[in-house]
């Protein structure tokens, strides 16, 4: 896809710290041409510093890069592009503002004559859409499509650059299943024809079912690089953790006979969302599962209050929201961890404490104080039980890596005791081991009379987690799964397709 | 390339000597802006016999009195996301208020008036801009011409007095008070340190900062985004309204033109404090800060007695010198 050939990638001795803190040390790693090459390790270990270092976001303090044997340096985002390097963050990085064609072609448009020619940059976007396989409306404004079609938008636009080395930062975190699997066999098609591949991601079996090597990354060292095919799931954890450790999901605690449904809704309607009714008793985990589109977010926001709905009521413990919004939800004991943290859960310059306090001030204040000491304890002692690490509670949030923002956020729910927890995508970007604390967390919650209602779009982490999946369809539920269902029935059934479902 | 190398610990310090080094390289970035007043106060130290005089001392935070209050309101608004482009205009209205209250009762209850005359503008102000949903610069400097519309109306373009036997205790902010400062000074002091207690340390302080910084975020957490913006408002009226009793104090009149385009110096002032415009980040100290250098500058040039000709461009290159030795010092510790 690209006209030349990729380099080969030296890093050596490239170390990284901020305000004393070592992020990473002395990282010596080679990068073959054409290669797809696995990044792991737990929450803050590094990956998206080395990753930036790469693409030109931040700077190194120490260590060279040697592309085909010579020295580089990359000072700017417009260096690392100039030497074929494009860099796919954890966060993303369009233009919300502006259409897809824009985007792709950000300050690169074709011209003429000075002028900006869309006509070529369209037949230009053609190309890339075909030997991509994705299709994308050119003249969309980004911000209003789906989170899976915009990484494509990103993965285009790096292509349009004439990237060499792709270097993505946890690209599937923010897909659902079967988009996950196209974006794997793009990764395949763009490294048989050349262009080299550095994926970070927390599923390892999706890194190991891709890369060719794999390397390892722990506070901020390189433990180990080597083939894929040499490793396995338990190996690659107990680099990565220092020890060898179990991942398995807990199971719910069965829900008690008699408990009182604690969360109901009946016929709620807005856009998508075409009359939802469920309820859900304390003690239970429901799961939430659909493909993207099929409205599930939008049911949880609805339920919270976030936007309005159209038709239908909530009930909490048989009473009816007084109105529909966060404060009355909040008020009645619910509680919502957002789909994303960037945007709906955390206020990025504020420290990690102010972010995790937030939505629970009033619980700790004389007058209009807010009383400190005892919000310190507070934020210690959440912050501990979901192992937020941390260098500094008073750092702002921006400057935790993305698995220990996503546990910030769950922590600042958490910290209200709500009596209904109802959770977007609970581990986004969570290493594997604190995603199984997580897992316990949930469940444990639920087992101490919490009601939960769980969205998320990997399938087998619902599956785990629930004591019920329910499937949405076009807004509306088609069918509700008891625990044990095979992954294969739900996505059936998600999709349309009632031949092996069963309907409760 | 090594394959399956052991794993090497990484030198890093001790956590507890990371984090006093994480806490003094935080207190740096924070404080770049101190370290450039304090040089430019050195500077005309030792230049200048008269600057470190306490008659000169005494007239300089006089000075910076009005313009504090108005930058102190501005930076609570600009920390909650927010332009208040009404300041000089509500200054005027709420000043005029006072003088025409107090004409008809006494100058205590005309000042109460200003003050209250200035936290409903505030109200209003704050009123529009959450319910019309327009960009709070386009809202507000919309409201701000009918403010002084107003204020011409009701004074129809005249200057206003206090009777005149009231005309000598009008000027009762100008008189020395405690230590020898003006009561002006110290109703400044005053007022501001309450305000920075109440955005440092409540929790209308801490949603104040989250409605700046992520405004669904905070709707989200149950956050009233509204009534937190029309309350930044209002602390931006009330502080206009008390910028414009110092100025009719001094003045012993008010009228409509009052403190025209000062607005704008007080959002530089806030700026130049090293509050970001983009919200959720600054601090009534910093007000404070840029309004002492904004009133420095000019003061340093009255003493050293330099030709005003030069005032414009070295005013300039000050503020520039200040501004980027704290961006400095914030971008080492990046
Ligand atoms: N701007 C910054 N200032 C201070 N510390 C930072 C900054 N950016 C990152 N860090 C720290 O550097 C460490 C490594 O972060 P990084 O984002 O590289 O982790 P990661 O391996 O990508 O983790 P995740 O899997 O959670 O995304 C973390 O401890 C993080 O807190
Ligand atoms: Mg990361």
């Amino acid at each position: 896809m690209s006209t030349q050939k990729a380099p080969s990638i030296a890093v050596r001795g490239v170390g990284k710290s901020y305000s004393g803190v070592t992020v990473l040390h002395d990282i010596d790693l080679d990068i073959a041409p054409g290669e797809v090459h696995g990044l792991v390790g737990e929450n803050g270990a590094g990956k998206s510093t080395l990753l930036k270092i790469l693409g030109g976001a931040i700077k190194a303090d120490a260590g060279t890069l040697s592309f085909d044997g010579e020295q580089v340096s990359i000072g700017s985002p417009r260096d690392a592009i100039g030497h074929g390097i494009s860099l796919i963050s954890q966060e993303g990085a369009l233009v919300p503002a502006l259409s897809v064609l824009d985007n792709v072609f950000l300050a690169r448009w074709s011209h003429r004559g000075g002028l900006v020619s869309a006509r070529a940059d369209r037949k230009r976007l053609t190309g890339l859409l075909e030997t991509t396989g994705f299709s994308v409306d050119p003249d969309v404004r980004v911000d209003t499509l789906p989170i899976g079609v915009q990484q494509q938008v990103e993965i285009l636009r790096a292509l349009a650059r004439g990237a060499r080395v792709i270097a993505m930062d946890e690209p599937t975190a923010v897909l659902a299943e079967h988009e996950k699997e196209n974006l794997l066999a793009l990764i395949r098609r763009l490294a048989a024809s050349g262009t080299t591949i550095i994926l970070v991601s927390h599923f390892l079996e999706e890194v190991l079912s891709v890369a060719d090597r794999i390397t390892v990354l722990r506070d901020g060292a390189l433990i180990r690089t080597g083939p894929a095919a040499e490793t396995s799931p338990r190996a690659l954890v107990g680099h990565m953790v220092g020890r060898e450790i179990d991942v398995l999901y807990p199971d719910p605690r069965p829900v008690p006979d008699g408990s009182p449904v604690v969360l109901a809704a009946r016929g709620l309607r807005r856009g998508l969302v075409d009359g939802v009714d469920l309820e859900v008793r304390s003690g239970e985990i429901l799961g939430i599962a659909g493909l993207v589109g099929s409205g599930r977010t939008e049911t949880l926001r609805l339920l919270f209050g976030a936007d309005r709905p159209t038709a239908g009521v909530v009930e909490v413990d048989g009473v009816a929201l007084t109105s529909n919004t966060p404060r009355a939800a909040m008020a009645a004991g619910v509680a919502m961890v957002p789909e994303s943290r960037k945007e709906q859960g955390l206020v990025m310059q504020r420290s990690v404490a102010e972010n995790v306090a937030l939505s629970s001030l009033s619980g700790r204040r004389s007058g209009p104080f807010v009383k400190r000491p005892a919000e310190k304890t507070a934020v210690g002692e959440i912050s501990k039980s979901v192992d937020i690490r941390a260098a500094n509670p008073e750092s702002p949030i921006e400057t935790l890596s993305g698995g220990n923002q996503q546990k910030a956020l769950f922590a600042k729910w958490l910290l209200r005791d709500p009596k209904v927890l109802l959770i977007d995508e609970p581990t986004r970007g969570v290493d594997v081991a604190a995603k199984t604390q997580i897992h316990h967390l949930i469940t444990g919650l639920a087992a101490d009379g919490m009601a939960v209602v769980c969205v998320s779009s990997e399938i087998e982490e619902l599956l785990a987690l629930s004591h019920r999946v329910l499937v949405l369809r076009h807004g509306r539920p088609v069918g509700e799964y008891p625990r044990g269902t095979t992954p294969e029935v739900v996505v059936a059934a998600a999709f349309g397709d009632h031949s092996q479902g069963e309907t409760s | 390339m090594s394959v399956d190398t052991t794993p090497q610990a990484p030198a890093t310090p001790s956590p507890a000597a990371a984090n006093n080094m994480s806490r003094l390289a935080f207190r740096m970035r924070d404080y770049g802006i101190v370290a450039a007043l304090v040089i430019i106060v050195i500077a005309l130290s030792l230049s200048t016999d008269t600057f470190l005089t306490s008659g000169n001392l005494v007239n300089l935070l006089d000075q910076t009195a009005v313009l504090g209050l108005l930058a102190t309101g501005a930076t609570i608004c600009i920390i909650s996301g927010v332009f208040d482009l009404t300041a000089s205009a509500t200054l005027a209205l709420s000043a005029i208020v006072g003088v025409q209250v107090g004409r008809v009762t006494d100058v205590y209850v005309g000042f109460a008036a200003a003050v209250l005359a200035g936290a409903l503008l505030g109200f209003i102000t704050g009123t529009v801009v959450v319910r019309s949903g327009v960009n709070s610069f386009v809202g507000t400097l919309a409201t701000s011409l009918v403010y002084r519309g107003l204020a011409v109306m009701v004074t129809g373009g005249a200057i206003v007095y206090p009777l005149t036997q009231y005309a000598e205790s009008f000027g009762v902010l100008t008189w020395p008070s405690l230590f020898g400062l003006t009561s002006a000074t110290i109703m400044f002091v005053v007022v501001v340190a309450v305000l920075a207690v109440i955005v440092s340390r409540t929790t209308f302080g801490r949603r104040l900062y989250a409605v700046g910084g992520n405004a669904e975020a905070a709707r989200l957490s149950g956050i009233r985004v509204g009534s937190i913006h029309v309350t930044a408002f209002m602390i931006s009226g009330v502080c206009s309204a008390l910028a414009g009793l110092i100025l009719a104090s001094r003045a012993g009149s008010a009228q409509s033109t009052m403190a025209t385009g000062m607005e704008l110096t007080a959002i530089a002032a806030a700026v130049v404090g090293g509050t970001s415009i983009l919200g959720g980040e600054g601090a009534v100290w910093r007000a404070i800060v840029g309004a002492l250098l904004l009133t420095l500058i000019g003061n340093g040039f009255n003493l050293l007695g330099w030709d005003t000709i030069y005032q414009q461009v070295l005013q300039g290159l000050l503020i520039l010198f200040a501004v980027t030795m704290d961006r400095w010092l914030r971008k080492r510790t990046r």
